[in-house]
């Protein structure tokens, strides 16, 4: 009945410790799995993925000639490479191998013993039918390309970039905003340690820039990306500096020289808290160290009658082009790693905090550009009025930890804002009160940290501040911000006045992270953060093969941890790239020729575009290649000619009535 | 433009006044009110608090009989409009407790679809006539007269207004009468509702922050769109004067009334001499001028 000749099933049923025979009567499964036609040999082991349980299977398949191997045990995602790979040592094609999800689809999720076993049953009957109908298949193999592209040129991205390059790999380094460096350049000190971020980071950011095997691309965005791991084609979007990268020497002087003789335009890198000339740098150690210009303030793109004394100074280079157009380039990668970072919460959403209202309330982000010596008021702290604050106030969890907007912890704040206390009360002497819900510093040195500040005489007042307010109650608040607050550990509600407010804002995913889920077709989680093939064992690795995650654009992480993260995606991607091919899945779909009457039905509805039509025959052709093995053409096709490997009919019929034939 | 009332207790009893200038500015502004029929308590305040299905099957009663009539439903009044609300609401998302109350009014021979649309009549004012016409019908303008507007907590808690309407676009309502806005922080916030009644240390000391602080802003007026709110804020006046000699006298009329003042509507109609502190002195102080007819 099964076409392969003489049928001799080994059925291995696992307890998988309790998992599995806590719930399924495994003994009693495997007694009957004797009964079956076809099966030779039927047994239970305790842990099947186990280096002894694998050998049960080589050691049967040598001693009593099985052909067809069937495991009952966890989800095929876990562990069917293992036992494909068992199948292969003891001599059988691997894909005479089939998987039953007995935990995952059965034990888990049933707390009926005996339905649970006889849902066991039924699916073990389909398997051993359908296997008897597999056929030998080979894994096709794929040379992988060498080259890495990487989106998002933040601290992880960078050092993901160095990592790549000092291995000898070229990398495609792609970042939108006009200088890599991402957040890490806007702040002021790091935490625990408190060193200069822009002097840990800028010499990486200079080496980027220097680096033989590093291409990269500000001011650009990735807008199409095709093929499959291994061999990538990226389409980039490079949009005009006006200013041409190789004639540009950046001594800067055209800035000097625009008709602006102040700055006048906000200044994005200081979020607003300075200005800027149209033609500006985002600040001195910007990399690429070149200006940009910004159409929509420059005079010359406004009303073209600019006297263009930046053009006048730039003299003889000529590195200023009014004209310079947006650019595309397509290149090809063998892996993606993916930085592209976080958005701060937008403080604006809860009024009750008063951010845009009250001048003196500072986001923790603004409040690192204060205290920078590069920032807009040369590291002095001095609020929007100019007076130096007396007393600070700092609110934890500003978008973070809070049913109304974003639910996770956010991870850094605690220690951002320990660290912002720490350096306010060092630039300005005044009496700190932090409002946290639970001071959370489970990293390497920070809870001797937050002792330090314990130590140093800043206040940490239990309870979520509940809003800022100015209506004062009595002389003393006159002129105040006013923090209202639960203080939960005496159990009353206080007014502390203060001077200056910081609210430590959370990470959210940026608002556009849906639209490069999408481009890249990866998946993420309910909150938008981009999600890890496994939480545990795979946290840099994609559903996607070949597409890796750094930084935060998966989860709220601090710079060591992005670090840690950008190091571990450049060690996959070199692991991917050093074994030189990728072996592709068999389960492709395949036409059957002489039943194909080049309808083009099919053709279109490929979600993968791996199905053209050749003329010359007046036939479809399917790139294996590039066929994910999805079915939806074999269920289109309306002569039935497209056929899939792994779901043949019979192969499928045979399971559907394994299943119905529950006695 | 016709509506369905829903003028709940307040309205038909100590809130008198506010239901006469009501009606006379909608009258005046061309909007028709019909009052519901066989209307019951909006199941606010004690009972919700006590048992929030029947509060809901009370609700749920007024909104099945206003469904009939087909026209939005006014509720002058901010319990009540969040009440109805709050119901539409629970009985959209909770299909227990929509099963229960369904097969209550049933009993009643009722039954409720959930296409009611309930309107605070101040959304009704700003969205149907608009800031800008209704600047052109002001007939005397609140000339030298600091208003603070005072919403109270439920307008804006837990449902946010409709057609992404802020609190700070019906402030413009106020220099629209020629008066001059005061920028009252607290316009949101709580007058201390039944809290004055049952623990009175905490709602008294709502009902002061509000006055103190309007008093702080020099306003002559505190407007609110609430007839609870302005009970509260209004009778417990005369208790800080008197306990803790604090000038907190202020009127605090009811925003028909404010705007009926200034559309010229004669002061008897809009319920005025049933204030218990009148605006007599603010009226001296600045008399409203009759705009010369353009």
């Amino acid at each position: 009945m099964n076409g392969n000749g003489n049928l001799r099933v080994g059925l291995y049923i696992c307890h998988c410790g309790t998992n599995i025979a806590g719930t399924i009567d495994v003994k009693a499964v495997a007694a009957w799995g004797e009964t079956l036609p076809g099966v030779v040999v039927s047994r239970e082991y305790k842990y099947m993925c186990s280096d002894p349980g694998q050998q049960l299977i080589v050691d049967d398949v040598r001693e009593q000639h099985l052909n067809r191997i069937v495991v009952a045990s966890c989800s095929p995602l876990l562990h069917e490479q293992t036992f494909r790979g068992a199948t292969a040592k003891a001599g059988l094609n691997p894909f005479f191998f089939h998987m039953v999800n007995v935990r995952e689809h059965d034990s888990w999720v049933h707390e009926d013993k005996q339905a649970a076993t006889e849902k066991a049953k039924d699916l073990i009957r389909a398997a051993v039918r359908r296997v008897a109908f597999h056929k030998p298949l080979e894994k096709k193999r794929v040379p992988i390309h060498p080259d890495v592209l990487i989106v998002g040129g933040g601290i992880a991205g960078i050092h993901a970039a160095l990592t790549l390059a000092n291995a000898g790999k070229h990398v495609y380094l792609v970042e939108r905003e006009p200088t890599i460096g991402g957040h890490m350049a806007k702040f002021d000190k790091t935490f625990p340690t408190l060193d200069c971020a822009a002097c840990i980071l800028t010499p990486k950011m200079t080496a980027v820039k220097k680096h033989p095997n590093i291409t990269l691309w500000t001011l650009s965005d990735v807008t199409q990306i095709e093929g499959y791991v291994g061999n990538f084609t990226v389409t980039v979007k490079r949009h005009p500096r006006y200013i041409i990268e190789d004639l540009c020497v950046g001594c800067l002087e055209c800035i000097e020289a625009c008709v602006y003789k102040q700055a006048k335009y906000p200044d994005e890198f200081n979020l607003g808290l300075g200005k800027r000339k149209p033609i500006y740098i985002p600040f001195p150690q910007a990399v690429p160290q070149l200006p940009v210009i910004d159409r929509e303030t420059c005079i010359e793109f406004k009303s073209g009658r600019c006297k263009k004394t930046c053009v006048e100074v730039c003299g003889d280079r000529k590195a200023i082009d009014f004209k310079q157009q947006e650019s595309t380039e397509t290149i090809n990668v063998g892996s993606v790693i993916l930085a592209t970072g976080f958005q701060v919460f937008d403080a604006r959403r809860l009024p009750y905090y008063g951010y845009g209202k009250f001048p003196n309330v500072y986001t923790s982000l603004e409040a690192e550009r204060l205290i920078n010596a590069a920032g807009p008021t040369q590291g002095e702290v001095i609020l929007r009025d100019g007076r130096k604050p007396k007393t600070v106030g700092i609110l934890h969890c500003i978008g973070s930890r809070d049913e109304n907007t974003n639910r996770w912890c956010s991870r850094v704040c605690c220690m951002y804002s320990l660290k912002l206390a720490h350096l306010i009360k060092e630039h300005t002497g005044a009496e700190i009160f932090n409002f946290y819900i639970d001071i959370r510093t489970p990293g390497k040195g920070f809870e001797e940290f937050y002792q330090r500040l314990l130590n140093e005489g800043v206040h940490f007042i239990r309870g979520k501040g509940a809003e800022i307010n100015t209506w004062p109650l009595d002389p003393s608040e006159e002129g105040k911000l006013i923090i209202r607050v639960e203080d939960t550990l005496i159990g009353k509600i206080r007014r502390i006045p203060v001077d200056m407010v910081v609210l430590s804002v959370g990470l959210e995913p940026h608002a556009d992270a849906g639209d490069v889920r999408r481009l890249f077709n990866i998946s993420c989680s309910s909150e938008g953060w981009f999600l890890e093939r496994h939480p545990k064992l795979a946290p840099v690795n994609t559903f996607t093969d070949g597409i890796f995650l750094a930084g935060c654009c998966q989860g709220p992480k601090d710079i060591p941890d992005s670090v840690a993260q950008a190091g571990a995606a450049a060690a996959e991607s070199l692991a991917l790239i050093d074994s030189k091919f990728v072996e592709l899945e068999p389960n492709t779909a395949y036409i059957l020729e002489e039943a194909c009457s080049g309808c083009k039905t099919c053709i279109p509805l490929c979600p993968y575009s791996a199905i053209s039509f050749v003329e010359a025959k007046k036939k479809a052709e399917i790139n294996e290649a590039l066929c994910k093995g999805c079915g939806t053409c074999v269920a289109a096709c309306p002569s039935g000619s497209i056929r899939q490997n792994l779901f043949e009919d019979e192969e499928i019929f045979e399971e559907i009535k394994g299943v119905l034939a529950h006695a | 433009m016709a509506y369905t009332y829903f003028p709940g207790c307040c309205m038909h009893g100590f809130a008198r006044h506010c239901q006469d200038s009501l009606y006379a500015v909608f009258n005046a502004l061309g909007l028709e009110l019909r009052e519901l029929k066989d209307w019951n308590c909006c199941g606010a305040t004690s009972y919700i608090a006590v048992d929030e299905y029947q509060a809901f099957t009370l609700a749920a009663r007024n909104l099945a009989l206003a469904e009939q009539a087909g026209l939005e439903v006014v509720a002058p009044c901010n319990a009540c409009f969040m009440v109805l609300k709050k119901a539409q609401d629970y009985l959209a998302r909770y299909s227990n407790l929509r099963e229960r109350i369904e097969a209550a009014l049933a009993r009643g021979g009722l039954q409720y679809s959930g296409t009611v649309q309930v309107r605070h009549p101040l959304e009704i004012v700003i969205e149907k006539i608009g800031i800008k016409a209704l600047r052109e019908k002001v007939k005397r303008p609140l000339k030298g007269w600091n208003v603070a507007p005072y919403y109270g907590c439920l307008l804006t808690r837990p449902y946010t207004l409709r057609n992404g309407m802020t609190l700070e676009a019906f402030d413009q309502l106020i220099p629209a009468l020629g008066a001059n806005l005061v920028d009252f922080e607290l316009k949101d916030r709580c007058c201390g509702g039944s809290l004055t009644g049952t623990i009175e240390e905490v709602g008294d000391r709502l009902v002061y922050i509000l006055l103190h602080e309007a008093k702080r802003h020099n306003a002559d007026v505190l407007v609110t769109v609430c007839p609870l709110c302005q009970l509260n804020v209004e009778t417990h006046q005369k208790q800080f004067i008197r306990r803790d000699r604090e000038d907190v006298n202020i009127p605090v009329p009811y925003f028909t009334q404010l705007i009926g003042l200034a559309l010229g509507i004669p002061e008897k109609d809009l319920g005025l001499d049933r204030l218990l502190v009148p605006l007599d002195r603010v009226l001296e102080e600045h008399p409203a001028e009759l705009r010369a007819a353009a």
